[in-house]
């Protein structure tokens, strides 16, 4: 223990000495939890549409009014036929063409049915998807209110109002969702990053070889580099709850002691992960690059922005293998949701297994004799 | 002879792939004296003294280094010896007594017998106006000299000193040497690998190595009349002519 003692204190030295290190400890939880949720929107606000009418009927102009008061949509322009509308979209103006065929309004008083034409950009697939199924939700709108149908509601045929109440997120606004992601980030790059790089670097100074023929033992030495990383990544979390609340104004519905015990926990964990690389790594470079690699599949495949529910089943499996994607949930729910521990006890339970396994892992692998 | 040995070699070998970089040594160290272990670059000094050290299983052969086997008792070894390697290992962002600090703490020496030997040693090398100095901006001779006092600061049994002068002004190598000497006075034995023939001379006993094997082991003036020769210079010469690894 007093061995120990002596590597903490040195450690920490080191740290307090690396002033790149200690500026981005508090500029990194800053910068990304205000730049990015604001950069990152995913929110379909302004669709932009352009319309051919063919028709020029007080039904058809009702519709146009309609989609133009929707507040999704933004007309941006009215034209004569369908090459050039597709010309608009090309041009990238356009992301949504409707087109109104002759004959709308007399159709639709005299056989109760019409089609209409809508072809949408699907280079952007969310904006694409969303502005097409709001375009349908108006036109549904205001096939439900036509005249003809409101007159006979007998022609309304398993009509089905459906309406939405968004839970845990009122608004449905993206930043309660990225805020937390983005807090999960932060402990991951420090828990990656820092740890993978620090080994290596005693590695390449030679340093390590001064303290592989010391009676140091391999837990006190792994054990001296986890502790102070832990220390800064519970300090970044820290900050970076504090800008959700004061930026966002997000205060976790759920308990703060509950979300700092799961983030010590997955801390351990990533840290055993960091500390793991840089035991098979010979040089920095060697363990940024491997540890950028698994950030990448944390990243895309953990559930931090996209749902893991709808990734095909052996993504699905690949998912449940990372320590990040039990710790997102975790705090979305606890944070949205308020959700206590009996809510995520399965997921407390990974995070303890990943932290075993991993730190485990890399006390073993790390050799004081070759 | 009835000196007690200190560090016993019978048969050693590492064996990387199928190349010998060590190939069955034999050799014994006595309590106190300083032994030369010679060789040209890339005749298996590094690899031997590495797995004296613990840092490097033996492929085959036996050893005890302080009475401890080099295949089992690895830790009980490093804990009654010092190591200074080839290429500088204190760290370089922290300063002098905070390596000092650093390398007692982990050996075990209490906190209150490394800030009175600290100081002392300070004082000895003339370093107190550098104390608080980060190690990485002293010059190379001061660097080594600090390194070899760390090396012996939790007073090892044995100190293992890899080309220790390697880049040394020579006025710094004299004074590096005058260390040596006191250090064994206090009955420390030094095992040192080193290329400068003149340094060999200072030596009690010395063994050359060629090509992973012993080829020579005696006193320097023993090994002079033997190669009926006047310089350990022609003694190595006519030993190393004949290796067939190129010397780099």
């Amino acid at each position: 223990m007093k061995i120990l003692g002596f590597i903490l204190q040195k450690e920490f030295r080191q740290v307090s000495r690396d002033k790149t290190i200690l500026i981005m400890m508090f500029l990194m939880p800053t910068i990304q939890l205000i730049v990015f949720p604001i950069a990152m929107n995913f929110d379909v606000k302004s669709v932009n549409i352009s319309i051919i009418d063919h028709d020029n009927s007080t039904y058809s102009q009702k519709l146009i009014s309609k989609i133009g008061s929707s507040g999704f949509f933004k007309i941006i322009s009215m034209e004569t036929s369908y090459p050039n509308a597709l010309q608009k979209i090309e041009q990238d103006k356009a992301d949504i063409v409707m087109e109104i065929p002759s004959g709308f309004e007399r159709n639709l008083v005299r056989e109760g049915m019409q089609k209409i034409g809508i072809s949408v950009d699907a280079i952007n697939g969310a904006k694409a998807s969303i502005g097409g199924s709001y375009l349908t939700a108006v036109l549904k709108d205001f096939n439900a209110n036509l005249e003809i149908n409101t007159e006979n509601p007998a022609k309304q045929q398993g009509m089905i109002d459906v309406t939405f109440r968004n839970w845990y997120n009122i608004r449905a606004e993206y930043k309660y969702n990225i805020v937390p992601a983005i807090l999960v980030i932060l402990l991951t790059m420090i828990g990656g990053f820092l740890a993978a790089l620090n080994i290596v670097k005693e590695k390449e100074m030679g340093t390590i070889e001064q303290i592989n023929v010391t009676p140091i033992k391999k837990w006190e030495f792994i054990l001296g580099k986890l502790i102070p990383f832990w220390i800064i990544g519970m300090i970044i979390f820290t900050i970076g709850l504090f800008v959700c609340w004061i930026v966002y104004g997000i205060i976790s519905q759920g308990s703060i002691p509950l979300l700092y015990l799961f983030a010590s926990v997955y801390l351990i964990a990533l840290l055993g992960f960091g500390l793991l690389i840089s035991t098979y790594c010979d040089s920095q470079v060697q363990a940024m690059f491997v540890a950028f690699f698994f950030m990448m599949i944390f990243m895309l495949m953990g559930g931090l922005f996209t749902s893991v529910e709808s990734m095909p089943s052996w993504a699905r499996g690949i998912s449940n293998m990372l320590p990040v994607t039990h710790f997102i949930k975790v705090v979305r729910m606890i944070m949205l949701k308020g959700s206590n521990f009996g809510d995520v006890q399965t997921e407390f339970l990974y995070l303890i297994v990943f932290g075993i396994i991993l730190n485990g892992w890399a006390i073993w692998n790390y050799r004081k004799t070759s | 002879m009835d000196e007690e040995k200190v560090i016993t070699c019978k048969a050693l070998s590492k064996k990387f792939g199928d190349f010998y970089a060590v190939n069955e040594i034999t050799f014994d160290v006595n309590k106190g004296e300083i032994f030369g272990f010679l060789g040209a670059n890339g005749a298996g000094k590094t690899t031997a003294m590495r797995m004296l050290c613990g840092l490097s299983f033996p492929s085959s052969g036996e050893a005890t280094v302080a009475g401890f086997d080099v295949y089992k008792q690895q830790e009980s070894i490093k804990k009654n010896i010092g190591y200074m390697s080839q290429k500088f290992s204190l760290y370089e962002n922290l300063n002098i007594l905070e390596n000092i600090e650093f390398f007692g703490g982990v050996y075990g020496v209490e906190r209150k017998e490394i800030k009175e030997r600290s100081a002392l040693l300070i004082q000895s090398l003339g370093l107190e106006k550098e104390a608080k100095k980060m190690v990485g901006e002293l010059p190379l001779g001061w660097k080594q000299k600090l390194a070899f006092s760390v090396a012996i600061f939790h007073r090892p049994k044995i100190v293992f000193l890899d080309e220790p002068t390697g880049g040394v002004d020579p006025v710094t190598r004299r004074q590096f040497w005058d260390m040596i000497y006191e250090a064994a006075a206090t009955g420390i034995t030094i095992f040192v690998t080193t290329h400068y023939m003149d340094e060999a001379e200072y030596c009690n006993r010395i063994s050359i190595m060629v090509d992973g094997k012993v080829e020579a082991l005696d006193s320097p003036a023993n090994l002079k009349s033997q190669f009926s020769v006047h310089s350990m210079d022609d003694v190595f010469y006519q030993l190393a002519r004949g290796a067939s690894r190129s010397a780099d």
